[in-house]
């Protein structure tokens, strides 16, 4: 039996990387207008947020992170200030969209899916990462488990990370956008399905939501690059902060799915160049060759029950294992300290 | 090769590719697969009574093997193919000498893309074969190697060359590949939802396999796509190809092969009789039970680094553990030894399979 998420369970969580944000919030307007919405201004940004009136929206700045988080050693610059926007809130459910994304319309202007729902329903809705159903989905309208689909597994266990994707502007890399400028994603693939356990993903942060209760403390702010840009292709927080969720949801034996909904992500408004890009986020593409196998053989003790548990000995073993390879991961091991601490403190009964 | 559009042209692979069809009643359906199947050899397996004639619509190349043939060619070690089960497809398998084998059910049809243009199945299982599988890792926009996709952000490039794809698993519009239980809640139920994907099934996920519409690289893994005892004499039916399945992604797991399932699409026409399904899976809908950890744990040990030496050695796991469960999987652990041995004799070393090829058969 799947379960019914009240809209007042759930938080918008919007990263405000750009100043106005009037075209984004109208865009979003029919699908967001029922939600509490948490903007959380990009402590770089000097200029301030241009909101349209209507919502019913909590805004966050710099002097409140400051305020709330106290001293902190973590830094909430750029896109992982969203998650200072997980650690306050309050619901148990988060959707997080980057601000750059519109809902997906067709060419002719026809809604393709409603994200905020089909999110909801991921989340509603039990995985099977257990055993792969070729069907995708079990649970969809019109589909069901295949034969051969042992019964036990029939029911399913909870989803808590549901990850989206984009239409338009893929979430490529920098040497791939570079290699291939003009690249569209035009393809809707008509699927959720959920990613099995033991197998590791990058989760891109772009179009994503989750159970706070259950996952909240393992999407947190951990690698930062030395060269971190506002540009996605200039970042890995979300790809170490989503191995580090799957590593969680995995020890838990809880499920995360992949797959609609999609949002229309647009081209970069300032035009960005990938190359100039690569310059800086060529080290995260070298650092994943040492992340993925690290996230891959991560075994947590079986007593550990909690997230903010699991995400404490991940970083005991970021901080042994990958420390001494790069001060990257030495510091993205405090960061992940930290953020347990600061959870622990505040984001258990939120602000 | 490219066309103008900078769109590679998909290899036939006229020479390299037999099509094995098992079939009780009869070819009506490839008439509609013409177009598409006509370039390749089929291999028909004929199930049943071998004094019916099955008639093979004109044009076709084609070799047909009926009972008789079965129990000539492979003498007593013909006990280890089905008979009065579909199942009986895999002596197809091993007499092909072609490098690709792709089956498929005698009830199923060329479907349609949403614009309404036909389905070119093999050519689509061809595409799947040829390029690379990404066990390793997942990538959220599934195929990285289609056109008009790629790796996503985070994907590190040490695996994007991936591994050599084993398998290709294509779907079903119209009549799902349900079991008998949820055919019976669920008599009207239609696929309609068209999916435009393919993924890699990830390293260590099992999945089950459907045979209705079914590529491999024989060369690579023919060896463990054996389809179990079934049908007539045996207390199960309808899980001969989800027991290859499993043994067959263990065994590409173990030598990093790879799996994809997805596109292509075809036209499943008949929905079987679910009161007879229930009582062909009634034993294996519990032992799968048994099964799925059993094959979840299975470990190869290093030295097994061909097929036949995995597939020997999942024989003597599935004998010691699986044996408890019911006599029937010693009698199975025993099959799968004699299918191994049957495929080496009709298979010998490439040298040998040189010499003993003689002339292709005429049209």
């Amino acid at each position: 039996m799947s379960l019914k998420i009240k809209e007042s369970e759930v938080d918008i969580v919007i990263a405000a990387l750009r100043s106005d944000l009037t075209a984004f919030l109208e865009a979003w307007r029919p699908f967001f207008s029922p939600f509490h919405i948490i903007i959380v201004k990009d402590p770089d940004m000097e200029e301030d947020l241009k909101i349209p009136p209507g919502f019913d929206l909590q805004l966050y700045t710099k002097s409140d992170m400051e305020g709330v988080a106290g001293a902190t050693s973590i830094n909430f610059s750029g896109h992982s200030c969203r998650y200072f926007g997980y650690l306050v809130s309050c619901r148990k459910y988060i959707i997080s969209i980057d601000d750059d994304c519109f809902p997906a319309k067709d060419s002719t202007g026809v809604l393709i899916n409603n994200a905020v729902a089909q999110h909801l329903t991921n989340l509603e809705n039990p995985a099977t990462p257990f055993f792969f159903n070729t069907l995708y989905d079990p649970y969809r309208e019109g589909t069901d488990f295949v034969r051969g689909y042992p019964f036990s597994l029939r029911n399913g266990v909870d989803c808590v990370l549901s990850c989206g994707l984009l239409l338009n502007v893929a979430d490529y890399d920098s040497p791939t956008q570079a290699a291939k400028p003009s690249e569209r994603n035009a393809r809707y693939v008509d699927a959720v399905l959920t990613v099995p356990i033991g197998s590791m993903m990058p989760v891109s942060g772009i179009n994503i939501a989750f159970n706070r209760e259950a996952l909240g403390p393992a999407l947190l702010p951990g690698l930062r690059l030395p060269g971190e840009g506002k540009r996605r292709w200039e970042t890995m927080e979300d790809i170490w902060s989503g191995l580090c969720a799957k590593a969680v949801c995995d020890h838990l034996g809880v499920g995360v799915k992949s797959g609609l909904p999609y949002v229309w992500r647009n081209e970069a408004a300032d035009g960005g160049s990938a190359i100039e890009s690569l310059k800086r986020e060529w080290e995260g593409v070298k650092l994943m060759e040492e992340v993925v196998p690290f996230f891959q053989s991560v075994q947590l003790q079986k007593t550990l029950v909690k997230a903010e548990d699991c995400v404490a000995e991940i970083a005991a073993m970021v901080r042994e294992k990958l420390g001494p390879l790069n001060p990257a991961y030495a510091q993205a091991a405090a960061a992940m300290e930290e953020w347990v601490n600061l959870w622990k403190a505040l984001g258990s009964q939120g602000v | 090769m490219a066309t103008g559009s900078g769109v590679p042209i998909t290899p036939l692979l006229k020479e390299e590719l037999d099509i094995v069809i098992p079939t009780i009643r009869n070819l009506d359906f490839l008439e509609m697969w013409r177009p598409f199947f006509q370039p390749y050899h089929l291999i028909i397996v004929q199930d049943g009574d071998p004094t019916r004639t099955i008639k093979v619509p004109e044009g076709f190349d084609y070799e047909l093997y009926n009972r008789n043939d079965i129990n000539r060619i492979l003498g007593p070690k013909a006990s280890c193919i089905s008979f009065k089960d579909s199942a009986c497809r895999c002596f197809g398998y091993m007499v092909s000498k072609k490098k690709y084998i792709y089956t498929i059910d005698d009830d199923c049809f060329v479907a349609k893309e949403p614009s309404g243009k036909d389905i070119n199945a093999l050519e689509q299982h061809i595409k799947n074969l040829l390029s690379p599988s990404t066990p390793f890792f997942f990538n959220t926009l599934y195929d990285p190697y289609r056109e008009g996709a790629d790796f996503v952000r985070g994907y590190p490039f040490s695996l994007r060359e991936g591994v050599t794809t084993a398998v290709s698993h294509g779907l079903w519009l119209n009549i799902p590949d349900y079991d008998a239980p949820t055919q019976l809640v669920k008599p009207r139920e239609r696929n309609t939802r068209y999916v435009d994907a393919v993924l890699t099934i990830p390293k260590g996920t099992l999945f089950p396999m459907c045979g209705m519409n079914l590529a491999f690289n024989r060369e690579l893994i023919g060896p463990a796509m054996y389809f179990g005892l079934m049908g007539d004499g045996q207390p199960i039916g309808r899980y001969d190809d989800m027991w290859a399945g499993w043994c067959m992604k263990v065994i590409c797991d173990h030598l990093g092969l790879g799996v994809k399932t997805g596109l292509p699409y075809i036209w499943h026409s008949k929905a079987s009789n679910p009161f007879v399904n229930l009582k062909k899976e009634y034993n294996g809908i519990f032992w799968q039970e048994e099964l799925i950890p059993f094959f979840q744990s299975a470990n190869l040990p290093k030295e097994c680094n061909t097929v036949q030496k995995c597939y020997i050695e999942l024989s003597k796991q599935v004998k010691a553990k699986l044996g408890k469960v019911d006599p029937y999987f010693d009698k199975l652990a025993d099959a799968m030894v004699m299918w191994i041995e049957a495929w080496d004799e009709l298979n010998p070393s490439k040298e040998a399979a040189d010499a003993a090829n003689g002339p292709k058969k005429e049209k």
